[in-house]
């Protein structure tokens, strides 16, 4: 058997998404955002929902998330994403709008849009990308950053006493009457990847039937900003960060 | 609904105004003196009507934003504040302004600064009329002297801000947004459809039908080089709408001696100055500016040519006293008569005033 012979239409088996297009991302290798986009672009085609979907880019890494996923996009002031989605929302109910925010953009400066969107029970999905530091800036300290973490403003780790504790704002998220669905994923292996799909599904589902607001936060690597490997930081990530931020559903109150 | 005769105030007149135009939506939060703009849109209910959207925000930044969503899905958005709301709105102004967005915010002064009072004032000017927030850009300015004005300018600067893709604002003060006139609302006329809107606003984010590329609103420009060209083409929006916009009005300057420049509601009791001025033999006039920003410079010009003296009336320490000396280059003397922190002068102080600048004057 040649490789013509396995390379043929009939034994194809995976596809990049038509919604994901050929830019090359900026992304640093190990980042998980590329990982979260393509699923973003996956579930959208797979519901049919290309014609519909607004995206609603935040300040910080994935600011050009507009970029590679080819729908229609909003790039939104730090941290102001979720308050852009409820005018777009509001204005086109038939519309399925989401943002796509990091730690600083929505637990740091946007801690306000998020949790009244949330308690509207605006019906969008937010896609949190947790990874404990500002990456696009240069590795500062995010408001998830870890107790003890090094960054670049917390050179000799994070002292509570001086910057509070680390935000688990998702479980927060969990209390507002207005969430219909909060989750805690990660897309470090090829099951966790399977799941955050799944739960990007939901998210976007319970947007189109008008549950409330979805949240889906993804544990994330930086291994840039962490100063690790690919591999380290997956590891590490696995160690320390879902200690604190343990994985699966937090709050699921729709009917499957 | 038709044309129809009330007697209101001019903040109730901006929400029934912006539901007979058929706005979208309506985005805002509570502060004096301007809350009967929500209060009103929200007793009114047009989402039962027309379907226009209206939300109390959880705060101005987040109203403004609001209005950059929906501006950039090409809906007629609207929010409006008072000054010390407004410093909020002015990152997401500046968004709006880069993103090439058409979208009316209506700011009815207040005197500040700080938290300053609640009484009138016309102390933003320089905020309004000079960009505001950060980066190079200007707002088309509408200053209402009426209750009439207030209904009008909505349309007006819907109209505009869509013609130009840019921010309008109407930079209104205390006493225009509370004071009840009679006012002539405008008949109904329906909202766009989103097919209009497609046609209409072909850069509207709407969802991507698979016939066209992806439409994306964005302010973030890292090549400097590009981030220039988007600059020089915000610029030549400004100077299409200065040579196309500017709009002001005359009161008894053919045979004037002296000028008066004043806007809003300090500009009509100038007018009852300058009828007592007359009285007394003082030939004064007025020129008041209705487009703050793209100011009316040549008009102001042209009659500094043949009056001896002008005098700028405002409610703060004299802002647009620095665009009416741009405009008379130093011809004739150019004085001040202000008052600050939400005192409004009577005509006779007005006149005092101008008497005392002016001894010659009176022949």
């Amino acid at each position: 058997m040649t490789p013509q012979d396995i390379i043929r239409p009939e034994n194809k088996v995976y596809a990049r998404p038509a919604l994901l297009n050929e830019n090359n991302m900026h992304y640093c290798p190990g980042c998980s955002h590329g990982v979260v986009h393509k699923l973003i672009a996956e579930v959208l085609e797979e519901m049919g929902l290309a014609d519909k979907a607004i995206g609603i880019a935040p300040v910080g890494c994935a600011v050009f998330a507009y970029n590679y996923v080819d729908i229609d996009w909003i790039e939104a002031a730090h941290g102001r994403a979720p308050a852009v989605a409820t005018a777009v929302k509001r204005l086109d109910p038939t519309r399925m709008v989401f943002t796509y925010q990091g730690d600083g953009d929505l637990a740091a400066i946007g801690t306000c849009e998020a949790i009244h969107a949330a308690n509207r029970a605006e019906n969008i999905a937010i896609i949190f990308i947790n990874n404990g530091i500002y990456g696009m800036t240069g590795g500062q300290m995010a408001p998830t950053t870890l107790e003890g973490m090094k960054t670049s403003t917390t050179p000799y780790g994070r002292r509570v006493e001086l910057n509070g504790y680390p935000l688990a704002i998702t479980n927060l998220m969990t209390q507002l009457d207005g969430t219909c669905y909060v989750t805690r994923q990660a897309v470090h292996t090829p099951a966790a990847v399977r799941k955050t799909k799944a739960a990007i599904r939901q998210a976007f589902s319970n947007s189109m039937d008008g549950s409330g607001t979805s949240v889906v936060e993804v544990v994330s690597t930086c291994a840039s900003g962490w100063k690790m490997t690919p591999v380290q930081a997956n590891k590490w990530m696995e160690e320390n960060m879902f200690a604190k931020y343990p994985l699966g559903d937090l709050k699921n109150t729709v009917q499957q | 609904m038709e044309e129809e005769v009330r007697l209101m105030k001019g903040n109730e007149a901006i929400a029934h105004a912006a539901i007979r135009y058929g706005a979208d939506g309506y985005f805002g939060y509570p502060i004096t003196p301007q809350s009967e703009i929500l209060e009103t849109l929200e007793a009114e209910m047009p989402w039962e009507t027309t379907g226009m959207v209206v939300l109390q925000a959880e705060s101005e930044v987040a109203a403004i934003n609001m209005v950059y969503g929906g501006a950039a899905c090409g809906k007629a958005v609207f929010t409006s504040s008072s000054s010390p709301g407004i410093s909020l709105k002015q990152e997401g102004i500046s968004y709006i302004a880069a993103g090439e967005l058409p979208a009316l915010i209506i700011n009815v002064m207040r005197g500040g600064p700080g938290l300053g009072t609640i009484h009138p004032s016309q102390s933003d000017y320089f905020q309004a009329t000079k960009g505001g927030g950060h980066g190079d850009y200007h707002l088309i300015v509408l200053a209402p002297s009426t209750v009439q004005e207030m209904a009008d300018f909505v349309g007006l600067g819907f109209d505009l801000a869509f013609k130009y893709r840019t921010p309008a604002m109407i930079l209104a003060d205390g006493i225009v947004g509370q004071m009840m006139e009679k006012v002539v609302l405008p008949p109904a006329r329906p909202r766009r459809t989103p097919e209009q809107i497609a046609e209409q606003c072909p850069w509207a984010v709407t969802g991507r039908p698979a016939t066209r590329r992806p439409n994306v609103i964005t302010t973030l420009e890292l090549d400097s080089a590009m981030m220039e060209k988007h600059n020089e083409r915000y610029q030549q929006t400004y100077r299409l709408i200065e040579q196309n916009e500017v709009r002001y009005d005359e009161y008894m300057t053919s045979d004037a001696e002296y000028l008066i420049v004043a806007f809003g509601s300090i500009a009509r009791i100038c007018q009852k100055s300058i009828e007592d001025a007359r009285s007394r033999g003082i030939k004064v006039g007025l020129i008041r500016p209705i487009t703050l920003w793209p100011f009316p410079t040549e008009a102001i010009r042209q009659l500094s040519r043949r009056v001896k003296g002008v005098m700028v009336v405002e409610l703060n320490a004299g802002q647009m006293i620095e665009d009416v000396r741009i405009a008379v280059e130093g011809r004739v003397p150019v004085c001040h008569f202000g008052r600050m922190g939400g005192i409004v002068p009577n005509p006779q102080e007005v006149l005092d005033s101008f008497i005392a600048d002016f001894p010659d004057s009176r022949h």
